[in-house]
């Protein structure tokens, strides 16, 4: 039986089990209740901080909606169980941390080849390798775009804030169904361990979306056509006498393989490419705070986006013309907006929890003029206020 | 000339004709595990419907993706059987078979194979072993016999081969059966019995690669490889009363396990039922 998550009976158990109102918990716990309301029910994943309250509170939550827990043997059989329940129908989702996503990256291709929905929660920790475990930063933003083999295009959202980290997740699996594509939510290890209030809302009032379904024989037949010409085709689940061939390798338009034609790979990578492109009202979402008059314009991502918002109120209470732009959407980068923006400032600062990955992306939208400086910091420990606003002053 | 060949084959309708012939080689054992497959679907009356086949990378994953019509998942390298845990907990109901080679699930996918065994998921696993990697021209595989040549032991082989069936048995799978391509109406029945076993299957079938592996170690021709498999087979009631010095290079075959034990999706609904149960948590409608 599959899982929508807007069914009376699921309505019914959300409204029992979290009665709408003002809640206090982890970020990682808000991850979790944002995936039971977007529909999700089916998880499958492998312990590792700082991620696993993701994982227990699934294991807890999920029996109780009739879902299903999986602890696989590791996150290489987690991501593939995702995608096998994922073709049954089930909104699927996995979290994990750094190490965790080196190792998913294989399959996250072949999520993206296959164009199989599912969210993949990486809550981002010191690295390279074992790095600082137990200790958040934002150094996969990069992995996140390019951490899988070959052309492709890739969606993924950065929380800013426990609450936020509910409707991020809700957000994730919306755009993983509307799209037919993996979601990565680039979350981190400060702000999953943070504790904060938040609202959890009737259920009425969260968005659930489910993939398009084929509605003729037809359809069914090309599961990865394009005939409505959103670049998005109906997905035929398995199970349902459709016959459906769903391979990594190139494919055709009817799923069967064809490696040797150039113009199969060419036609099938590139609507691939255009599905994320062209349906940009889907997923580009970003935050602004005093754009509007901004001097000196602070883009900043994630947890780092907090101090860096403490930082523009105070410069301006110290009269800088000080304005921050958040993407909430990293990939793809909101581009057009990113290059109104510094078009009309004098600075481009770049507050980051690592040596500078966010700032190469800015970097393509910033004209030669204008000053680009990146605030990094490494070692565990998120940036401040201060040390974001000194950064601010020197270039005022 | 392929179509006129597939034209006459009987069990076609269980085949997808667009993706014929198939891109095995001549004389693999492939086509043998096909056919077997594909008859005990018939014997079992069992509606192409009901099936998920799910595969790997490597010639064996060939056999059952993109040929068997049916819902087919071809995944990545040594990844079927997890790919395939998701789908079994999506569909309990229907079959899920996992065809693919020792490579894939013995090697790179050991771990899945493993656990899915412990787990008892009711999947079964058709693992075609032909001792090699073939689609990559033939390097030395966990499973080459000691001193066997390959391209990537073109010495000889130093290494022990693993032996599957047994380690999957030791591991907590219900059905276990070991058989070679020459054993064809064994392995028939066997396989009927895995689709049938409630649990973890595994139906390992020592299979012939004439052109990676034969033709290196003396056997050029498929025929020579089938008479090796059968000088060679020990079924398993004799095999128990042989020392392992005596047992080196032989293959022995037969079921190798079969028991009742707790099935992983049964369990798991059950658990969410004891879930709804202890939290009162049932609607009007459930009760």
């Amino acid at each position: 039986m599959i899982i929508r998550g807007d069914e009376p009976e699921q309505v019914r158990l959300l409204r029992r089990l979290y009665p709408p109102g003002n809640y206090f918990m982890q970020g990682n716990e808000a991850v979790a209740y944002g995936a039971l309301f977007a529909g999700c029910r089916f998880y499958a994943g492998y312990p590792i901080t700082p991620s696993s309250e993701i994982a227990e509170t699934m294991a807890r939550e999920l029996p109780k909606l009739h879902g299903y827990y999986l602890q696989m043997e590791d996150e290489i059989g987690s991501i593939a169980a995702m995608v096998g329940a994922s073709w049954t129908g089930f909104k699927v989702m996995t979290a994990t941390a750094g190490p965790g996503f080196s190792l998913m990256q294989e399959n996250l291709g072949y999520a993206i080849m296959t164009e199989t929905p599912l969210v993949l929660v990486d809550v981002q920790r010191s690295g390279p390798s074992t790095g600082q475990a137990t200790k958040g930063a934002q150094g996969d933003f990069f992995q996140a775009r390019w951490g899988t083999h070959g052309d492709h295009p890739v969606v993924a959202l950065s929380p800013v804030s426990v609450e936020d980290a509910f409707w991020e997740a809700v957000r994730a699996f919306n755009i993983a169904e509307k799209l037919r594509t993996p979601v990565v939510v680039l979350f981190d290890g400060v702000l999953a361990h943070t504790r904060e209030q938040i609202k959890i809302p009737d259920v009425s009032e969260v968005e659930i979306t489910y993939r398009k379904l084929p509605t003729t024989e037809e359809e069914a037949k090309l599961p990865f056509g394009d005939p409505h010409g959103d670049g998005v085709p109906p997905m035929p689940l398995f199970g349902h006498g459709y016959f459906t061939h769903v391979t990594g390798s190139t494919h055709k338009e009817n799923g069967l393989r064809d490696v040797y034609t150039p113009e199969v790979h060419d036609r099938l990578v590139r609507r691939i490419h255009r599905k994320i492109e062209k349906n940009r009202e889907v997923y580009e979402s970003y935050e602004e705070h005093f754009t509007d008059d901004a001097e000196i314009l602070v883009v900043s991502w994630g947890v780092s986006a907090r101090p860096a918002l403490g930082a523009v109120l105070r410069a301006r209470k110290e009269g800088i013309k000080a304005g921050l732009f958040v993407p909430k959407t990293v990939h793809p980068f909101p581009a057009r907006r990113m290059k109104e923006l510094s078009g009309k400032v004098r600075a481009v600062l770049v507050p980051e929890m690592n040596l500078g990955q966010v700032i190469l992306e800015v970097q393509r939208y910033v004209n030669d003029d204008v000053i680009l400086k990146g605030v990094n910091k490494i070692g565990g420990v998120p940036l401040t206020v201060d040390e974001i606003l000194r950064e601010i002053r020197g270039v005022a | 000339m392929a179509v006129k060949i597939y034209s006459r084959y009987d069990k076609v309708r269980y085949l997808r004709k667009e993706a014929l012939p198939t891109a095995l080689c001549p004389g693999c054992g492939g086509g043998t595990v096909l056919n077997a497959f594909a008859n005990a679907l018939d014997e079992l009356k069992l509606d192409p419907r009901d099936l998920v086949v799910v595969s790997g990378i490597g010639c064996s994953a060939w056999i059952a993706s993109p040929y068997f019509l049916a819902d087919t998942l071809h995944t990545t390298h040594g990844r079927a059987i997890a790919f395939a845990t998701g789908v079994k907990v999506g569909l309990p109901d229907k079959k899920v078979v996992v065809i693919s080679g020792d490579g894939d699930l013995a090697s790179i996918g050991g771990n899945h194979l493993l656990h899915a065994a412990r787990r008892n998921i009711d999947i079964t696993v058709i693992l075609v072993n032909n001792f090699i990697y073939g689609m990559t021209g033939g390097q030395v595989a966990p499973t080459t016999p000691f001193g066997a040549i390959t391209t990537t032991s073109p010495y000889r082989n130093i290494e022990h081969p693993l032996q599957i069936s047994e380690t999957v048995a030791a591991t907590g799978a219900s059905y276990v059966a070991r058989w070679t391509t020459a054993h064809i109406y064994q392995l028939i029945a066997s396989i009927k019995k895995a689709l049938t076993v409630k649990g973890f299957s595994l139906v390992e079938v020592i299979s012939q690669c004439p052109v990676q592996y034969g033709r290196r170690n003396r056997m050029k021709e498929p025929a020579q490889m089938l008479r090796w498999f059968l000088k060679n087979s020990v079924p398993v009631s004799k095999a128990k009363d042989m020392s392992p010095e005596e047992l080196e290079g032989k293959f022995i075959i037969g079921e190798i396990m079969d028991r009742q034990r707790p099935e992983f999706t049964t369990e798991l609904n059950k658990l969410i039922d004891e879930v709804q149960e202890h939290f009162g948590l049932k609607g009007e409608g459930d009760v």
